[in-house]
């Protein structure tokens, strides 16, 4: 049965009322700003509320219920920890624009978490600032144009972006004002050099890559194409979204990036939290320090000298090149503290075994569904932490799509890959199982996996009706998009 | 190691399905100049007690001062069963809600929440949030440049007494676009946004006027005038407001003659925590005649293939993973675990609740603003009607005072010295329902020392 | 096999142009469009009167998977835009070449309908795909 919405089981008068203060007569609002009219809220009891939300919680598949194996996500187990030390009330109670002389607690962990990021990635300057990978990769776009009109070099305004980019990169060029330039991918996933060389010049502010790229497969001629592009007078970002298959293998600053940001909500564990909230720390070479996003946390004073060390945060005084603020305050800060207390966690050994299991994890799997009977994307190349298979063979046998295989797949007890991501691959399935998945949860989705090729070929309605377990199949989005109901009405009923 | 559950055997048997040596020989695509052996500046890792005893000794050391900053973050009780919800795990590690028939959960939840936001800020459509409150105005002022086909200007005009930080924010993000921004002074006297001023663009192209409500001065603002005027010039209307003020405040969809176009503002008061300053959500609404230039996700309500009612994310060609380079923003993510948050902190306090909050927060306030003012020295700085945040002047550098008071536990306020030089020493203090009338006591009879021993010295 | 009407011409972008008596241009996208961009939920006209160079930007068309710019073939005045489209995107599915039509433009005089294709010139350049 359906859980209704909570406006259809409110009644007038009812309400939680432990969590009403008590009526005061307040100072008189000035009449012509005066509410008239209630907003629609809902009028429930406490219990209906979490009743009602920890029902609506039971309709989803998340992590802690199911394997997640969607590719470019980084799905990975979230240690409760992490939230226990982020609310910690004297944490989560902490405003931000409270004295850094009663947060001194606070920012030792975000300067702590500043300095092991640059230790990972290889980079020289860290901010931490940025509330989401988009929110990163703005901020290291602008950073790029702010460092060419800095030199004067005033006409650099196109970014080179591989055919296979994620939306974003794209996206972000043209927000900062530039223009996007792809460039080819060739046959076995590398940036096709010559297609490079070409479209390099003296407008290229620079090129923005996946390293993994976006196809799962490692850019093995990076150092070529930096060079390329750093001849021609360019900059190079680095997308962190597939940091996880690297990570405590190889630094982005060490391939010669000189921006990158880092999804801290992928790589590094904090909650998905069905959409959000995420962090996208920036990191930089030497020459992109001086134009970071403020507030960075800078310490004073070291330990080692006997005195304690002391933190403060640098604004754009200390910073006159900075591209700006980009958060009301200091970026997500509970989601950096998460962060924090993963790192420490895992230390400079976990880092490395995180690069490596997922690595191992992706090849079983691609191995294994490979020896089924699917088709790998890029067969004759190592996977990185995700792979992509191609149900290409399968449409056109069997007349089932990779939409039909990730729905039946959500029967069988398992969320499905990305599907249709990278748009270059067609009827693709782009699978990342992380590092934190054992070896009996990929052998159980390989199972789940030859049931699914197998019913393509003998039941393919099995598939094309799928899912058949779950409360809703297939929505209309036509509909949801030709007849627009986005809020619900009192008279709806 | 952490989180990984391989046994050897395992890694054995996998090593011999995948057909290679080693783990290390999964690498041998990439030069092996790039390896990096180790990680030597990386502390090694730490159990789980020894972090928790790490973190539960940094908070020790921060402690908990009792507080009365406001400005743009403000603290309100959060019931305990907010977080109870919102950290279930089907909540906390779910993703983006792609696959509609496995996120039903998330999508009915964002779907309330649209609903519960459209109406408190009397509009007719409500976003899935976006990053945090400065943001989500950076936002929509490119929306209002995109959405107004008349003016060519690309000019917005904001007023001098909006968050200095949501300026910093909108410049910083738009001005890579050719926006132009105008700053609009305020009266003296009252705090508000100097129509005046405003009458000086008469005839002049503009794309949008900001208004805030409160303002950052916790002052509230004439908005009728000033919505009526912007759209007397072809210009559209974005408002800025506090969710929990809208309780007894007007909408600004009943702004003026036709209500304002876009709604924006920061969400934390609604079940987030403090947390120096993130995660937040940035709340954004507006009519629906320009639902297709919003950015950020939207949940629209349809049917299955059964004819079954459910949820799905609608209208998402105008996202960045589908349009690509002529999005209308690069954003890929919402809030969701703080909307959430939001969405149930609403349906547990409803209108009644929130009104009262919003009524006690004003009252508390008023009652500190007396208790301080009646220290000597101390003065009221605008005449204007307040929400829940008060400018006080003081007769000396605000900054030592301020030290002062956190030397005795008491975060005083934000000193808007550097904001705002103008004014003086000034300070922007806030109490909420949070805060007893044994707190303001406490301050007031702090405050007094303090600014007794500094005249001694 | 996507349907050419033999009588229209057509741009790279996947417009079609048909001449209407009295000098008036019709525009709207092909089949091979449509199909591609799947169910029209949303289509954005430009407003009557307004003059446009060939190669801008007119009209956008949005299905639950893409939106797309539709380009002008030729520069011109917009005299007429199709407003069943507003309720009925889906038209542009059911009938591209008829009551699926975008707009209809007064060409600028001594304008070139250079650049546009026949229609077994457009139909190789979607075989190519």
């Amino acid at each position: 049965m359906r859980e209704p919405l909570i406006f259809q089981l409110s009644r007038p008068g009812r309400g939680a009322r432990a969590q009403w203060p008590p009526t005061v007569s307040a100072p008189a609002v000035p009449e012509g700003l005066r509410r008239t009219q209630r907003p629609l809220l809902p009028e429930v009891s406490e219990l209906d509320v979490v009743r009602h939300y920890t029902r609506l919680s039971q309709l989803n598949y998340s992590i802690d219920t199911h394997f997640y194996p969607l590719g470019s996500c980084t799905m990975k187990y979230n240690p409760r920890a992490c939230n226990a030390a982020a609310m910690l009330p004297e944490f989560a109670g902490r405003h931000p624009l409270s004295s850094p002389a009663s947060g001194q607690g606070f920012l030792a962990c975000l300067y702590e978490l500043q300095e092991m990021l640059m230790s990972v990635t290889g980079m020289r300057g860290v901010a931490l600032s940025p509330l989401a990978g988009a929110h990163g990769e703005f901020a290291g776009v602008a950073m790029i144009r702010a460092y060419h009109r800095s030199r004067s070099d005033m006409q650099r305004n196109e970014i080179i972006v591989p055919q296979a980019a994620h939306g974003t990169n794209p996206a972000t060029a043209s927000m900062c004002g530039c223009i996007a330039r792809e460039v080819a991918v060739g046959p076995d996933g590398d940036v096709d050099l010559a297609a490079l060389s070409a479209a390099v010049g003296a407008k290229t502010a620079g090129i923005m890559l996946t390293n993994p790229s976006t196809l799962g497969v490692f850019e093995r001629r990076i150092e070529e194409v930096a060079r390329i592009v750093h001849q021609a007078g360019g900059l190079l970002y680095y997308d962190g979204a597939n940091l996880n298959a690297i990570l405590g293998k190889v630094r982005p600053g060490d391939m010669a990036f000189d921006a990158i940001h880092m999804n801290l909500h992928k790589t590094f564990s904090t909650p998905h939290g069905g959409g959000g909230p995420g962090a996208g720390a920036v990191g930089v070479a030497a020459r992109l320090t001086p134009f970071l996003p403020v507030p960075i946390v800078a310490r004073e004073s070291s330990a080692e000298n006997g005195t304690a060390a002391s933190y403060r945060w640098l604004t754009e005084r200390d910073l006159p090149q900075s591209i700006g603020r980009l958060t009301s305050f200091a970026g997500n800060a509970g989601v950096l503290l998460r962060a924090y207390v993963y790192m420490r966690m895992l230390g400079r050994e976990g880092m490395q075994r995180v690069g490596e299991y997922a690595t191992l994890n992706a090849n079983y799997l691609a191995a294994r569904l490979t020896q089924l009977g699917y088709d790998a994307a890029y067969p004759q190349r190592r996977a990185s932490h995700e792979f992509i298979l191609t149900l290409k063979r399968q449409a056109h046998e069997c007349g089932i799509t990779a939409m039909d295989v990730a729905k039946r797949l959500l029967d069988l007890g398992f969320h499905a890959p990305t599907t249709y991501f990278p748009l270059l691959i067609s009827e693709c399935l782009l699978i990342e199982p992380t590092e934190t998945e054992s070896k009996q949860t990929l052998d159980a989705f390989v199972a789940a996996m030859a049931q699914v090729l197998r019913e393509a070929q003998q039941e393919p309605e099995q598939l094309r009706r799928a899912p058949h377990s779950l409360p809703v199949r297939r929505l209309d989005d036509v509909r949801a998009a030709r007849e627009l109901d986005l809020t619900y009405k009192s008279t709806d009923g | 190691m952490p989180f990984i559950p391989h046994t050897e055997q395992d890694v054995r048997e996998m090593l011999a399905a995948i057909g290679a040596p080693s783990i290390e020989a999964l690498f041998d695509e990439i030069p092996s100049g790039l390896r990096v052996a180790a990680l030597p500046d990386v502390p090694p890792g730490l159990s789980e007690l020894e972090v928790m005893q790490l973190m539960a000794a940094r908070a020790r050391q921060d402690g908990r001062p009792l507080s009365f900053i406001g400005a743009g973050a403000y603290e309100h009780h959060i019931p305990a069963a907010v977080w109870s919800i919102v950290t279930r795990g089907e909540f906390y590690s779910a993703y983006t809600p792609y696959q509609a028939e496995a996120s039903q959960g998330t999508l009915q939840s964002i779907y309330e929440y649209q609903t519960m936001m459209a109406s408190l800020t009397g509009m007719e459509v409500c976003n899935a949030s976006l990053y945090d409150g400065a943001t989500a105005l950076a936002e929509a002022v490119l929306m209002a440049v995109r959405a107004n086909r008349r003016s060519t200007a690309a000019r917005i005009l904001m007023p001098r007494n909006l968050h200095p930080h949501y300026r910093a924010v909108a410049l910083a993000s738009a001005s890579n676009q050719g926006l132009q921004f105008e700053q609009l002074p305020y009266e003296r006297g009252t705090g508000q946004t100097s129509l005046e001023a405003l009458s000086r663009f008469t005839g002049q192209d503009f794309s949008a006027l900001v208004i805030a409500q409160p303002n950052f001065f916790g002052v509230l603002e004439d908005v009728d005038a000033l919505t009526d005027f912007a759209h007397a010039h072809g210009a559209l209307v974005i408002a800025a407001v506090n969710p929990i003020a809208l309780a007894l405040l007007k909408p600004p969809g009943q702004w003026g003659a036709k209500g304002v176009n876009i709604v924006v503002g920061e969400g934390q008061p609604l079940g987030c925590p403090l947390s120096s300053g993130g995660p937040y959500f940035g709340f954004m609404t507006t009519r629906l005649e320009h639902v297709r230039q919003m950015p950020g996700r939207i949940v629209g309500r349809t049917v299955d293939v059964d004819g079954r009612p459910g949820f799905t994310l609608t209208l998402q060609a105008r996202e960045q993973h589908i349009r690509r380079a002529k999005a209308t923003s690069n954003i890929c993510t919402n809030q969701g675990l703080l909307m959430l948050a939001g969405t149930v902190y609403l349906a547990l306090l409803g209108a009644e609740g929130l009104e009262r909050v919003a009524s006690l927060s004003m009252q508390r306030t008023a009652e500190l603003s007396r208790a301080l003012t009646a220290v000597a020295g101390v003065k009221r700085v605008f005449a204007g009607a307040c929400f829940h945040e008060v400018v006080l002047s003081l007769d000396r550098p605000v900054a030592p005072v301020l030290q002062a008071l956190g030397a005795r536990g008491i975060e005083g306020g934000l000193d808007l010295s550097d904001y705002y030089p103008e004014l003086g020493p000034a300070l922007l203090t806030c109490a909420t329902e949070t805060k007893s009338a044994a707190d303001i006591d406490s301050y007031a009879h702090a405050l007094s020392e303090v600014l007794r021993a500094a005249r001694a010295a | 096999m996507s349907n050419i009407p033999l009588e229209l011409k057509y741009t790279r972008s996947h417009e079609w142009v048909k001449q209407l008596p009295e000098g008036i241009t019709e525009v709207g996208i092909s089949d091979h469009a449509q199909h591609a961009l799947g169910d029209l939920v949303f289509v954005e006209l430009p407003e009557v009167g307004r003059a446009l160079g060939a190669g801008e930007t007119c009209a956008v068309v949005e299905s639950v998977k893409a939106a797309s710019d539709v380009y002008a073939p030729l520069a011109g005045t917009v005299v007429a835009v199709n407003d069943q489209l507003r309720h009925t995107p889906e038209l542009i599915n059911r009938e591209p070449y008829g009551g699926g039509w975008l707009l209809r433009l007064r060409p600028v005089a001594g304008g070139a309908e250079s650049g546009l294709m026949s229609a077994s010139q457009y139909g190789a350049l979607v075989a190519q795909g």
